[in-house]
Parts: C-alpha cells; structure tokens; sequence
C-alpha cells in the first residue's frame, strides 16, 4: 500500500544508479534468491520477523492437528469463560474454544492475506511489465487507468466492493486483490523502464529476440527483487484490510472466522472485562503484521544497497 | 511553472472523471434497486414502473450519467430517500466535520512526526531508534478499530477521563473538545507512525550524502547541519508522501468515525454502502475522489516548488 511511497523516496533521489555499471546485470535468478537468504543471515530483525511468520503458519495449520477443539457445535453454557485449565485462553461468547478458534481464525486471516496479495503482484506485475515494455500510448493509456483507480482511497473502494460482491472468502480475497494491484503495477513499471535501455535486454531484441523473450526472461526476473519486498507488504496489509472489513461487517460469515472478526466480536465486551476475547486475536494479528514488515523492510533495505553496489 | 501546473490540474481533472464513472458503473452493479428500497417491497409493478420513469432509470446508462453531471455542475447532487435529504445538504453538514477530523489529525501528526524522524535517524542503532522505530511499526500493524478501542478501555472504561463518543450535535466541535480526543488521537497515531518512518528513511538518505560530509568539514556544527541542510532536502520526497497518503488518511478517519460515531462523511459512506443509498455513495465518491485527486496535485506542485529539477517533466 503505501510500503511502495517509501521505494519511491529512493526513486525521486537524484543519485544515478544507472550508466555506471552497464556490465554487471542479475544473472540467473538463482543469484538473486541467494541474495535473499543471505539477506535473511545478516539482518536479525528480518531473521526473527520470518521466525515469527513459520510459527504462525504452522500454529494455525498444524495446531488444530495437536490441539483437538471442535468448532462446529457451540455449547452456550460454557460462555464467556476466563481462561483456565481446560480452556487456556478461555471461551468465546457461544462457547467456542479461543486457543482453538484463534487457530482457524488464523488459517482464514493467513490464507487471504496470502492469497490476495498473490492475487495483487500477479496482476501489477503482468499490466505494469507490459505498460513499461509496449510504451507509447498503450503505456499511457494504462497508467492513468491506474492513476484514476489510484484516486480512490482503498477502504473506499473495499467497502464499495464488498457491498457488491456478497461475502465469502474466495470474493473477499478477489476484492482486497482487484483493489491492491495497483501499487505493484507502478513499481513494476518503473523497474521495466529502467531495464529496458539495459544492453543486455537490447541484445535481445537486436539478436532477433521477441518481445514475449524480453518480458519473461530478461525483465520480470529482474525486477523479482522489487516484487519480493512489495508482496510482503501487501500480505501484511491484506491482513489489517480484512480485519477492518471484518469489523465493519464486511468480512466473512459465521461459522468461518478471521482474525479481525474474532477481535470485532471481542471488543463488544471491552467492557466486561473479557480480556481473553481482545487480546489474543489483537495480539495475533499485530505480531504477524509487525513480522511480514520487518522482512519486508529488511529486505528493501538489502535490495537498495545492492542496487547501488551495482 | 505555469504550464506544469495547468498540465497538473488538467491530468486531476481528466482523473476525477475517470472516477466519477466507475464508480457510476460500480454503483449500478450493486444488487438491489432503488425503486424497492423507495416504495417498499408490497410496491405494485404499475407504482416501480412510473418511478422508474419519474427517476429516468430507464434511459440508457450513458444517458443517466449525463444527466448526472449536467446536475452536478449545478450542484445537485440528488436526493437520499433512505435519509430523506438532499445529498448537498448532508454533504454540507458532514465534509466539515470530517475535514476538523482529518485536518487536526494531519496537522498533528505533521508536527510530532518529521521532529520524531529526525531524532530516529539521528540516533540510529542506538536504543532510542529501537524503541521508537519499534513502537511505530507496532502502532502501524495495529488495525485503527483496535487501537481506538484500546483507547475507549483506557481512558473511559478505566480512566473516565474522556467520553467514549465523540460529539454528536450540530454545534461546533469545540465546545465539547472533550469528545474530539480520542478520535483525533487514534488517528494521529497511527499517521505518526507511517510518517516517522518515511521521515527516518528520508533523512538516513540525505545524511550519507556528501554535501552532508562537505557541511561537517567546514566545521558547521550537527545542529546547524541537520536544520540547514538536512532537513530542508530530507522533507522534499516527504512532502509528497504526505500528499499522497491523504487516502490513506480519509481511509482511517472512515474507521475512525465509525468506532466513534463521528457523523462525519466517512461514517455516511459506510451507512449508505451498507444500505445501498445510490446517491449519497455517488456524491461521497466524487467528493473523496476529489479531494485525494487535490492532495496529490498539492503534492505535485510543492515538489516541483521546492525542487528545481522536477518542474520540466
């Protein structure tokens, strides 16, 4: 979302970046993946934030495996409990089990924000590689589409669209996704202008190379780089947009549950006192939110240096 | 500078159309129709089908639009029957309380967070920087429906210091400041938080230049070096930032006037999506998009003001 603005701060600097080292382009993407992992090795901030990623994934999708709550049948009579020992985060208000609940909560939270910010990258990345390579009017055509959507602020658009579409998880990630995409786009766009004047995408074309060659082989592999630091933003971004909706009524109906649902029901009792119904699902959702943007910043952070290193 | 301006107005302009009509596409894909909604479900086939020529929801969808704009440039914007108002008047009555809310707030979080920046960049690697940069990408994971009910726990619930809603009569807002608070608080919160970090970004990449390292060797000493040369260059990009999270701001006063009843134009937008009131989403829309579409020409144009470079594109 706006991750994107801060990469901007390092387009609009005046520093050339570019016509130095014409020779040293990416190689085989193998490079680039390395790149990442040692990334992963020399910043602990990026280390603890995937850490925390890998045990949310498998708390939510392999917990239910070790920690048998059934969340079908609710059970009235066991509402609202504080946490004990049978029930170590408590019940929620029709007697679910929030250990539990968290847990496919999470799966629903994850899934979407995954899923949506694929959804988003897939599609910036195809109109963006294509405006950047095609130029000219197409170019121009295409990105005050993507301006005029742009003036629309994104909850606007959320909610606008989720009153549409009725709601369920495939349309919900179809909606965060269709709302998301422009962002990459931009990014995309502008990376594939700059690639474009590189000598090595113009042997391409001089060898008799078609345009689909470039755009796939020489282009879209380079700008992975861009791509990888934008995708983590949007998971972490879907996340927080799918609890706001959720909140607002939006999200997805009963029996499946979110994150954001669970912390929307939990705070109609902020004055109860049930603090096992807020914290937990609150708790989650920041400590993953907070985990995908320190990757993401770790990673930008690298990308940058190396860029100029180039 | 002229023509970069007039290019600029005329690209919003072009961009504000473009809005008005998808959202006018969008708006007549949304299930249900007016008609029901006015007459009721028992309404007679012979009763929908003389509205729907009374309305002129039978022309042809261009058609509608025409007539729409043509009202528009007369400044009517049509009529909410779930509200019983004309859509101007409750554009007038709500787009300035959401302006106090969105304007204090920016305000605000301008003023605490480029002082803020500067010191996270200054003190970077030191503990101050982890706190502060920690606390910040806490306050931006945070989803603003929380944090404004955190809030509400803490300073009604626990506290009963501040009113958990914020004021709802006609009078002006200052009389019951009390209210305006927390709103105003949860909000320039999480601004701060995103702002700071683009700040910290900003002067971390002006203080490595070497202009910087010229300034220190003439002997300037790091006050006189930060106010006089990096500040003014690190708060060009960010000025153009803050111009272009203006969505993301109106975004969040959305949510924010929702957890505190604010009748404000975010709460309208999201009671007449929730109750498919065609004309008032049409006029918000427009009003929202307009707004967005000046706070990026704003941006624009301060960019091009304080930066030479930028004024030929």
């Amino acid at each position: 979302m706006v991750h994107s603005a801060m990469s901007l701060i390092s387009q609009l600097r005046p520093v050339s970046n570019d016509g130095t080292s014409e020779g040293g382009e990416v190689a085989a993407s193998g490079s680039m993946w390395r790149m990442i992992a040692e990334i992963f090795l020399e910043n602990r901030l990026a280390a603890v934030g995937l850490g925390v990623i890998v045990f949310m994934l498998l708390f939510c999708f392999l917990g239910p495996l070790l920690y048998h709550t059934q969340q079908i049948y609710n059970n009235p009579y066991l509402a609202n409990r504080s946490p004990s020992l049978a029930h170590p985060l408590g019940t929620d208000q029709v007697g679910y089990d929030v250990l539990g609940r968290l847990m496919v909560g999470g799966q629903s939270s994850l899934e979407i924000g995954f899923a949506a910010a694929l959804i988003a990258v897939l599609l910036g990345v195809i109109w963006g590689a294509v405006a950047g390579l095609v130029g000219g009017f197409l170019d121009g055509l295409m990105m005050r589409i993507v301006d005029t959507l742009l003036a629309f602020p994104f909850l606007f658009a959320l909610i606008l669209l989720g009153a549409i579409f009725s709601t369920s998880i495939p349309e919900l990630i179809l909606v965060i996704g269709l709302v998301a995409w422009l962002v990459p786009s931009r990014l995309v766009r502008a990376e594939t202008l700059s690639l474009r004047v590189r000598d090595y995408v113009q042997a391409v074309a001089v060898m008799g190379g078609s345009r689909r060659r470039v755009l796939l082989r020489h282009i879209v592999p380079n700008t992975v780089g861009t791509i990888v630091v934008n995708a983590t933003f949007q998971v972490a971004d879907a996340i927080i947009f799918v609890a706001t909706l959720s909140y607002l009524g939006i999200g997805v109906p009963p029996p499946a549950t979110n994150w954001g649902g669970e912390l929307a029901q939990g705070l109609n009792y902020i004055f109860d006192g049930y603090w096992w119904l807020i914290y937990p699902p609150g708790l989650a959702i920041v400590i993953t939110v907070v985990a995908f943007n320190f990757v993401g910043d770790a990673l930008r952070d690298a990308l940058e240096v190396r860029l100029q290193r180039r | 500078m002229i023509g970069f301006i007039v290019r600029r107005l005329a690209q919003s302009l072009i961009v504000i159309i473009g809005v008005s009509i998808v959202t006018f596409i969008l708006l007549h894909l949304l299930p249900g129709s007016p008609i029901r909604a006015i007459l009721g479900p028992r309404a007679t086939p012979v009763a929908v089908h003389q509205l729907t020529v009374q309305l002129g929801l039978n022309k042809p969808l261009p058609v509608q639009y025409a007539v729409w704009v043509n009202n528009l440039i007369h400044l009517n914007l049509g009529y909410s029957y779930k509200l019983d108002q004309p859509v101007t008047a409750l554009l007038a009555q709500r787009l300035p309380k959401t302006l106090f809310l969105v304007g204090t707030s920016l305000v605000l979080a301008v003023v605490i967070a480029v002082p803020l920046g500067v010191l996270m960049a200054v003190r970077r690697g030191k503990v101050d920087d982890y706190v502060l940069t920690g606390l910040s990408f806490v306050f931006y994971s945070m989803p603003s429906f929380w944090l404004g009910l955190l809030l509400i726990g803490l300073f009604n619930a626990t506290l009963n210091w501040l009113p958990y809603e914020a004021p709802q009569d006609q009078v002006s807002v200052l009389s019951q400041f009390n209210g305006m608070v927390l709103p105003v608080a949860t909000l320039t919160l999480v601004t701060v938080a995103l702002f700071s970090r683009y700040m910290r970004s900003s002067v971390l990449e002006q203080i490595v230049q070497d202009y910087i390292r010229t300034a220190r060797a003439k002997g300037l000493s790091n006050r006189t070096v930060l106010t006089r040369h990096v500040l003014r260059n690190a708060l060009i990009p960010v000025i153009t930032l803050f111009g272009l999270s203006l969505g993301g701001v109106l975004s969040g006063a959305v949510v924010v006037e929702e957890v505190f009843n604010y009748p404000g134009m975010g709460l309208l937008f999201f009671q007449s999506a929730v109750n498919g009131d065609f004309p008032v989403l049409l006029g918000v829309s427009v009003v929202v998009a307009v707004a967005t579409a000046a706070g990026n020409l704003v941006a624009d144009i301060l960019y091009a003001v304080v930066d030479p470079r930028i004024r030929y594109v």
